[in-house]
């Protein structure tokens, strides 16, 4: 119940930003993610070869110094391909979730502001999505369309709108008890101006931290599904396709396999560190 | 006179990102055996942090206790291990918190609350603790069999009972009160005062009450401190603050209540606000508000000095020219 | 003086799983422009609720409201919107009635914007905030500030201000003080005391501190679970109450005098439960005097003495 110090003025922002900054495994992961969006934006740069280079006088090499990852069984080099992978994999990563949380966020706040008749009818459709395995519906949606980014994309939204409705249905609730929202109402304003003004803004907290976890399970789906052969088509660069064309030589050359499944796993890794990092200090429980 | 507890020259301060928190600066205290102490005074004022430091409990980090003693029967509770300090606690000094919405285990009936606080600190069987908790309840004004149930088919005013019950229920020397009534409507909370000062006189326990209501004061203590900023300004008896009122502050607190009886047509609050106990002011904490400032009040922190048969008071005006006016 | 508010037979019900909730439960009473009418009563008798349907947050199940003899009950839309600018409301928490991510500025310039005053020019309108600013009392460099920057004294002024805002003539007062410690409660009453004097405005002060309404109100009506057992000018009650739980809740108040002490009514049990009330007397299971009437019929609001309105079967 102490007083605040008055001397410096700090938005919520602010307060995040200083407290995300101390964290120093979320400060690493950032890092992390911030060399792979550099590497995504100038892949033609750094990558040292095309990505679809084929040299047959150098197929299934180890590592050396001329190949720093190896290359494939094309002679492809496997570190060019993995650093313009980085480019389909937060392509579909970012927009899927983007998608997800611009339908399942109108959901989630329609239904928690109006409740009654609405929110059940939106949320029992919302069940019957969830009801089906996440994987099993993008499998099927994936396998329904055409495989391709665009449709990708599509397959791993739908799945993840459920999701965010519930998140952000849940934010809106607790935000509409706020006496902010009855105060609103009393000087006029229009249902449209509470619900972007005032209540999405206040619940913005958790529909971050759930984008950042979210879009590791993405990028996963999205590498699983190119894995199935449902998604990214060959010979467009992407890890998980990577991976599914590397399977058959697992045994004889490891490293077609080892490189692009820790590109995956260092990425997710990097997500959930900081959607962790992320939910701390956005919590405003924590806040004094 | 025979002190339960005195705390002597206590400091506690918090280290938070925006600096360093005086909550509680060079207290004095003393709590006679039987005698209800009024801690008395505003958000912010460090009455609670007071308590938490007597009861062991204050959060480490970012709490500090950077200074002091607190003597309980003569042994100072700053210096004992955490084990011993656990057996005081609850044992010789319980408290009673503010809220009695959270402070009970919604999934355990009251009576096992009640019985399990029993045998924490009596070595009796299950059963034995069930009869005695059977008979805490009766003494609240609870009737027995509401043993079993849950918090949640209890009113507040009935919850707020159950927790003194628990307060109670180890005999303990000395009750920290803080804030018993506050979330209780009138009606209730002259059911509790009463319950509170009938248990009092049963018992011969000192209470510390801490609130910000000077009504309830009058109510049920013996002395009352007047606290403000980490510091007491006035301490004496009832007599003492509420009819020779000596420091401006507690005048302007007198002041900003509105009269029942009297028509008043404006109130005199005091102007401004509590300083920033993360910025303290050099000189006296009270003189960027108080009417009568002076230049000695802005360089030097005025000592508690002694100005009537216990009666102190922490400012540099009193007894000057213009004092003995009236509020 | 003429009349601004009339209120007749409002009820409020809400449905629960448990039964129907009478929030408020047929009450009737007219406000005079220029007073301050006091409600006082405790937790869950239905003081909140009332000034919640006066003001449109609530949709009244029966009864009806006038506002300058217009029947504003179930207005809509742009009328509804209209009257906006008229009534007000002042809200309980400081610091859950300000949206934590506006500044001081956004949050009092809001309702112009929405309502389009000084002909939704944004300068004029900032112009306007200032001067709400100061005659609220919040220093002009607290213009850029956030609601959690501020302490609750100050909070509550920017509260005041936003309802200032429109230029209302009426505003309805949810507990404004409560939440505030004693030294700043008294500044906030003094400020609305002088915003009523200067502006001329009407308030329903809703709160369960009797001496803050004593201080304030000009008549003062008691709640007990959704009925107004007692309605009379403030000195008047004060002087000599009628009800039995109007007595007991007088006598329940800690005053700060040591020789204050008078005749302690304490009352038997707790309030009872609001969710389908059994006939008769909602105060008849506290009450000292119970008789057997009390139990079967609901007793009237009557007037015992000139203007003091009292529901009770010993009148």
């Amino acid at each position: 119940m102490l007083k605040r110090n008055k001397k410096t003025k700090k938005g919520f922002w602010h307060d995040a930003w200083y407290r995300l900054r101390k964290n120093k495994s979320a400060m690493f992961a950032l890092f992390i993610l911030g060399l792979l969006v550099i590497c995504a934006i100038f892949a033609d740069y750094i990558a040292p070869y095309p990505y679809s280079l084929q040299d047959y006088n150098h197929t299934f090499e180890f590592p050396s110094r001329k190949h720093l990852l190896g290359t494939d069984n094309f002679g492809r080099d496997i570190l060019s391909r993995i650093i313009h992978g980085s480019r389909i994999s937060l392509l579909v990563g970012f927009s899927s979730i983007t998608t997800a949380i611009i339908f399942g966020g109108l959901l989630g706040a329609v239904s928690g502001f109006y409740g009654g008749k609405v929110d059940n009818a939106l949320m029992r459709a919302m069940d019957i999505l969830m009801a089906i395995p996440g994987m099993l519906l993008a499998i099927s949606l994936a396998a329904a369309l055409k495989p391709g980014l665009t449709n990708l994309v599509i397959a791993i939204a739908i799945a993840d709108i459920p999701g965010y409705a519930r998140v952000v249905r849940a934010a809106v609730l607790t935000i509409k008890e706020q006496e902010y929202i009855e105060a609103s109402q009393c000087i006029g304003a229009s249902d449209g101006r509470i619900i972007f003004k005032h209540i999405l803004p206040n619940c913005l907290a958790p529909i971050i931290v759930q984008a950042t976890l979210g879009m590791a399970g993405a990028i996963l789906s999205a590498s699983a599904l190119s894995f199935l052969g449902l998604g990214i088509q060959p010979p467009t660069p992407e890890w998980g396709s990577m991976l599914s064309s590397a399977r058959q030589y697992i045994r004889s050359y490891w490293h077609m396999t080892a490189f692009p499944g820790l590109a995956i796993m260092i990425t997710i890794f990097a997500l959930n560190i900081l959607g962790d990092g992320l939910r701390d200090a956005l919590d405003p429980r924590l806040k004094n | 006179m025979d002190n339960v507890i005195e705390i002597k020259d206590l400091s506690i301060q918090y280290a938070t990102d925006e600096g360093i928190v005086k909550a509680v600066n060079h207290l004095n205290l003393q709590l006679a055996r039987g005698e209800t102490l009024g801690l008395v005074g505003e958000t912010g004022a460090g009455k609670t942090t007071t308590a938490l430091g007597i009861m062991g409990l204050i959060p480490d980090p970012p709490g500090v206790i950077t200074g002091g003693e607190i003597l309980f029967e003569g042994t100072d509770l700053l210096k004992l291990s955490k084990q011993r300090l656990r057996a005081i606690r609850g044992n010789k000094i319980s408290m009673i918190f503010q809220d009695p919405m959270t402070s009970l285990n919604p999934v355990v009936t009251v009576g096992d609350q009640i019985a399990e606080s029993i045998r924490i600190h009596e070595k009796l069987s299950r059963a034995e603790a069930a009869l005695k908790a059977k008979d805490m309840l009766e003494l609240v004004g609870i009737p027995g069999d509401r043993y079993g149930e849950y918090p949640h088919q209890f009113s507040g005013g009935m919850k707020q009972r159950v927790i003194i019950a628990i307060a109670l229920s180890c005999n303990p020397e000395v009750i920290l009160a803080d804030e018993p009534t506050t979330a209780l409507d009138v009606t209730i909370q002259a059911q509790v005062l009463d319950l509170i000062s009938k248990l009092k006189k049963e018992k011969n326990t000192s209470m510390i009450l801490i609130t910000h209501d000077l009504g309830v004061v009058v109510e049920i203590c013996d002395k009352v401190a007047i606290m403000y900023a980490g510091e007491i300004v006035e301490y004496g008896s009832l007599e003492q603050i509420y009819d020779q009122t000596a420091h401006p502050y507690t005048k302007g607190l007198f002041g900003s209540i509105p009269d029942i009886e009297a028509k008043t047509s404006r109130l005199k609050p005091i102007p401004g606000l509590m300083p920033d106990p993360s910025n303290l002011p050099e000189g006296c904490s009270f003189e960027p508000r108080c009417e009568r400032s002076c230049q000695l009040c802005k360089e030097e922190n005025p000592p508690l000095i002694e100005i009537g048969n216990g009666h102190f008071v922490k400012c540099h005006n009193y007894g000057k020219v213009g004092e003995g006016e009236d509020v | 003086m003429s009349e601004l508010l009339r209120v007749e037979h409002l009820k409020k019900y809400f449905d629960t799983p448990r039964g129907l909730l009478h929030a408020v439960d047929d009450v009737s009473f007219s406000i005079e422009r220029g007073e301050t009418l006091g409600v006082v009563g405790e937790s869950g008798c239905g003081k909140s609720t009332l000034g919640r349907c006066i003001v449109h947050l609530l949709e009244p199940t029966g009864g009806k409201i006038f506002f300058k003899d217009e029947d504003i009950t179930n207005i809509r839309g742009e009328r509804l919107k209209e009257s906006r600018k008229s009534m007000q409301m002042i809200f309980q928490d400081p610091f859950s009635s300000l949206n934590p991510r506006m500044t001081v500025k956004s949050i009092i310039m809001e309702p112009m914007i929405i309502h389009k005053l000084h002909q939704g020019n944004e300068a004029a309108q900032e112009k306007a905030v200032l001067e709400i600013m100061e005659t609220v009392g919040l220093a002009k460099r607290l213009i850029d500030s956030y609601p959690h920057e501020l302490d609750g004294g100050r909070r509550q002024r920017i509260g005041i201000a936003r309802a200032l805002a429109l230029e209302p003539e009426f505003i309805v007062c949810d507990e404004p003080v409560s939440a505030l410690d004693v030294s700043i409660q008294a500044q906030i009453l003094n400020l609305m005391r002088d915003l009523q004097e200067e502006r001329n405005l009407t308030y329903i002060f809703i709160t369960h501190d009797l001496s803050v309404v004593k201080h304030i109100s000009d008549r003062i009506c008691v709640m007990y679970l959704g009925n107004i057992v007692e309605q009379c000018p403030a000195d008047k009650l004060f002087a000599s109450q009628f009800h039995p739980y109007t007595q007991a809740l007088l006598s329940a108040i800690p005053i700060a005098k040591i020789n204050a002490k008078r005749e302690r009514i304490i009352l038997k049990g707790e309030i009872t439960s609001p969710i389908d009330p059994e006939p008769g007397c909602r105060f008849a299971a506290r009450c000292l005097y119970t008789k057997p009437e009390c139990l079967e019929v609901q007793p009237d609001l009557k007037e015992v003495e000139d203007g003091h309105l009292v529901a009770c079967h010993l009148y």
